[in-house]
């Protein structure tokens, strides 16, 4: 059987203790996947200093180079696991194998990762707003006439990482150019791209040092981000609840994102469709980048037929089908447990479900969920603003002047209006942390703008320098 | 003599021991009130129908709710009734916790561990550090009979689990680690001020914390005795390979109410598996089918702990533990049945809050 390691600054371990994940649709153990004690993380990571000694040897203009080649080889090369190899075809299929989600997608989500790398310059400065990133080399310089400096504030980024999409490794790729180690914890079923994206940057000539994986337990997790000086913690719920006044810890919990479609624009509406279908349904819903709220000052109820009427043509499909979009749930019970949970809320008024059929299906040996469209009246119906892993959105209808005020915290908002007062309005709310004004969908990121927070600010902070 | 040959021995002699036992502990001039009482509501006398170890199923389980409340006087044997009694508790941090009497059973338990102890790594006349859950645990006085009892002196640090129970429980991160290294700094006194302290009693939470302060070879520790929550075959391997090697370190699994099992010793040809033995006759684990806990499981295979206690002090027949482990052959130290990989059972895992410290 195929195992994957604990890295130990870029050392493999392999550990007595191990776990098994098994392929979702034959229930056959597909990977072996070593556990890292408590105590083994926190011992490497009293250490971890040197290693960011190490990677700071390399030049920022270097480790983009690195960078860039870690992009070639992540996508094309067959790469080492433990004794034996990986091909680009053997991770996909391994990735879809223990996370459910089709090939299709998971080609689509190592592209996505590619793409951070390979514009890996654009990206840092997006999160820079255009530093000379030599700064980082020298600790301070002069740009645009200013004297500029930084300093970093932590020896290592701990991710303490989901299963739910490989696209959002995509994350903590900045740090190594960025030249702070990674202490990664994967998700317990995607081990796969963490490691892969370790090998790659080694492959490149990254220093090994600078990755250490552990896949561990929930004190393991709790040890990576009590000893990191910065980390990122996805999750929700009592997972996080620890952290959420630790600012050395950025969340990244529900995303609960939306698109707002004011009334002036509402005549247009129809053509919107294409644009929230893709940003409720692209990577089959898994994302916090995908919208599950659609909120509206007038005409929701035939918004939400429309919807309803398009997102039911997306069908389950076997995994290695190419046109599959809806992703199958690894944990079957989990699964019907969700769809109870909706079903228990729409026995409370204020909310409809539109969508019709069974929502749990088996098919080819897996369990899907398909698309749910809910028709809420009443924004504060706990299904009006809420999200769950597959394509589920709600289509909630609120008066314009009430409409920032409650929608609540909310990672993407794209707002189709042309209202300058709620255009002001969406511009000054803190509770959204991406704005898209205008007809983009909410699963679209530009390279060169911040997303989930700004890792360069969680990880440097600016001060004040002179020199005589 | 063979080992199938002591096998049998020991089975005969644990027979022997179970019916001197019902004999001590349903006596009216020797039992405790509650297993007198007990008996009054059977409909067989105990003394005249448990001929073994087998029969005492007719007893059913013992219920660990009896050990909760009092009055805790019902389970000191007549016997014993002028002697000095102790009581020792367990869990307690939510609610009300079990308690057990003890006179000189914790005494004898460790007396006997004591004999398994090398003189290299555990000197006589060396002096302890006992750093692990003091309070009303029985371990803090039982490792310092154990220092006592090798001619050495015990140093103590108080550590209270239930406050870090509760630390962990509402997620108080910051506290928890200023609980650990108000801990931790003074065990470091201990060690650095006293240089005769060569043997260790810890938690495999505290070793680690510890260890990242500290070489323990360099300040002259040469044995650890390592116990009060589960270890796993990867923690031991982690511990003699990183934490401490060179050190004699010596895993164990004891419980106020069982007493202490030791540990088959080191074997390269084991892969680090912790394979506990427990101190019979005094105490015998048999591992049952958890859905039915009149079957026990074969060698190799999983079964829930169930746990008898046999001592003139303490009756405890058939306690069904919340820990769950392999079934191992006996060998020759130890020529009855073992655990190995001892654990949480997998039904409790994700609810309990289960060593912390």
């Amino acid at each position: 059987m195929i195992h994957i390691p604990i890295l130990r600054a870029g050392r493999s371990y392999r550990s007595l203790n191990t776990i098994h994940v098994s392929h979702i649709k034959t229930g056959e153990p597909l990977v072996e996947v070593s556990q890292a004690n408590r105590g083994l993380i926190a011992k490497d990571l009293v250490d971890i200093a040197l290693q960011k000694e190490i990677l700071g040897q390399r030049s920022v203009a270097e480790l983009i180079s690195i960078c860039k080649e870690a992009a070639r080889l992540f996508t094309t090369a067959t790469l080492p696991l433990d004794g034996t190899t990986q091909s680009p075809t053997d991770y996909i299929q391994q990735v879809s194998g223990t996370t459910g989600l089709p090939e299709a997608l998971c080609q689509e989500n190592l592209f996505k990762i590619q793409g951070v790398l390979e514009n890996i310059d654009t990206v840092l400065d997006g999160l820079t707003r255009g530093l000379d990133l030599q700064v980082l080399d020298t600790g301070w310089g002069v740009q645009n006439g200013h004297t500029l400096s930084y300093v970093c504030e932590t020896d290592s980024l701990g991710a303490v990482l989901p299963s739910n999409s490989p696209g959002v490794h995509s994350l903590w790729v900045p740090a190594i150019p960025l030249k702070v180690p990674l202490v990664l914890k994967p998700g317990r079923e995607e081990p796969w791209t963490p490691y892969r994206i370790a090998q790659a940057f080694i492959e490149a000539g990254a220093p090994a040092e600078a990755f250490s994986f552990y896949p561990t337990d929930y004190p393991g997790a709790n040890e990576i981000l009590a000893r990191c000086g910065r980390a990122m913690l996805f999750g929700g719920g009592s997972t996080v609840a620890p952290w959420v006044n630790t600012p050395r810890v950025e969340i990244h919990g529900p995303g609960r994102s939306k698109i707002i479609i004011h009334e002036e624009a509402e005549h247009n509406w129809e053509q919107y469709l294409d644009l929230i279908v893709e940003s409720v349904a692209k990577n089959g819903g898994r994302s916090c980048i995908n919208a599950s709220g659609v909120w509206v000052t007038a005409h929701g109820r035939k918004i939400a037929e429309a919807l309803t009427e398009r997102l039911a043509r997306i069908e389950p499909k076997p995994l290695d089908h190419p046109e599959a979009g809806i992703a199958a749930w690894a944990n079957p019970k989990a699964a019907h447990g969700i769809s109870s949970l909706i079903d228990r809320h729409l026995k409370e008024p204020g909310a409809t479900e539109l969508t019709t059929g069974d929502r749990v299906v088996e098919l080819d040996g897996c369990t899907f969920l398909r698309p749910t469209v809910i028709w809420c009246d009443d924004a504060e119906h706990p299904l009006a603003n809420t999200e769950f892993p597959f394509p589920f959105v709600s289509v909630v209808e609120v008066p314009s002047a009430e409409l920032v005020e409650s929608m609540d915290a909310t990672l993407v908002a794209t707002a189709i209006t042309e209202d300058p007062s709620l255009t002001r309005d969406l511009i000054a709310t803190p509770l959204i942390d991406r704005l898209n004004l205008g007809a983009i969908p909410t699963n679209q990121i530009s390279w060169d703008s911040p997303h989930e927070g700004n890792l360069f600010e969680h990880l440097y902070r600016q001060r004040a320098f002179q020199r005589g | 003599m063979n080992l199938s040959q002591e096998i049998d021995d020991s089975r005969i002699a644990l027979d022997a021991h179970v019916r001197d036992m019902i004999e001590w502990h349903f006596n009216p001039e020797t039992g405790c009130p509650f297993w007198l009482e007990y008996a009054e509501n059977l409909d067989f006398d105990p003394r005249k129908e448990i001929g073994g170890y087998a029969d005492l199923k007719l007893l059913g389980h013992f219920q660990d709710e009896w050990l909760r409340g009092g009055p805790v006087r019902r389970w000191v044997p007549k016997a014993y009734a002028d002697q000095p009694i102790y009581v020792f508790e367990t869990g307690g941090s939510t609610g009300v916790p079990k308690s057990r009497i003890s006179i000189r059973d914790f005494h004898i338990d460790y007396e006997i561990f004591s004999k398994t102890l090398s003189d290299e790594g555990f000197p006589p006349g060396s002096d302890w550090l006992m750093l692990g859950p003091t309070g009303p645990r029985r371990l803090r006085l039982a490792v310092e009979h154990l220092a006592q009892h090798r001619g050495g002196i015990c140093f103590l640090v108080d550590l209270d689990p239930r406050w870090v129970n509760q630390l962990v429980r509402y997620g108080k991160n910051e506290e928890l680690d200023a609980y650990k290294n108000h801990v931790i700094g003074q065990a470091l006194n201990v060690l650095r001020a006293h240089e005769n302290v060569q043997c260790l009693f810890t938690t495999p939470k505290l070793l680690e914390a510890l260890c990242e302060k500290i070489s323990l070879p360099k300040v002259g520790i040469k044995g650890i005795f390592c116990g009060g929550t589960e270890m796993d075959a990867q923690f031991h391997r982690f511990a003699r390979e990183e934490l401490v090697p060179g050190i004699d370190f010596i895993p164990t699994y004891g419980n106020t109410l069982m007493g202490l099992a030791t540990c088959k010793p080191f074997d390269p040809v084991d892969n680090y598996a912790i394979i506990y033995y427990p101190p019979q006759p005094r105490a015998v684990i048999e591992l049952v089918n958890p859905e039915n806990p009149e079957e026990t499981v074969d060698y190799g295979e999983t079964g829930r702990v169930m746990l008898t206690t046999l001592t003139r002090e303490f009756f405890m027949p058939r306690f069904l533990e919340r820990d769950e482990a392999e079934r191992a052959k006996p060998i020759p130290e130890y020529p009855w049945d073992g655990v190995e990989n001892l654990r949480l059972l997998t039904e409790l895992q994700e609810s309990v809050v289960v060593g912390v410290y």
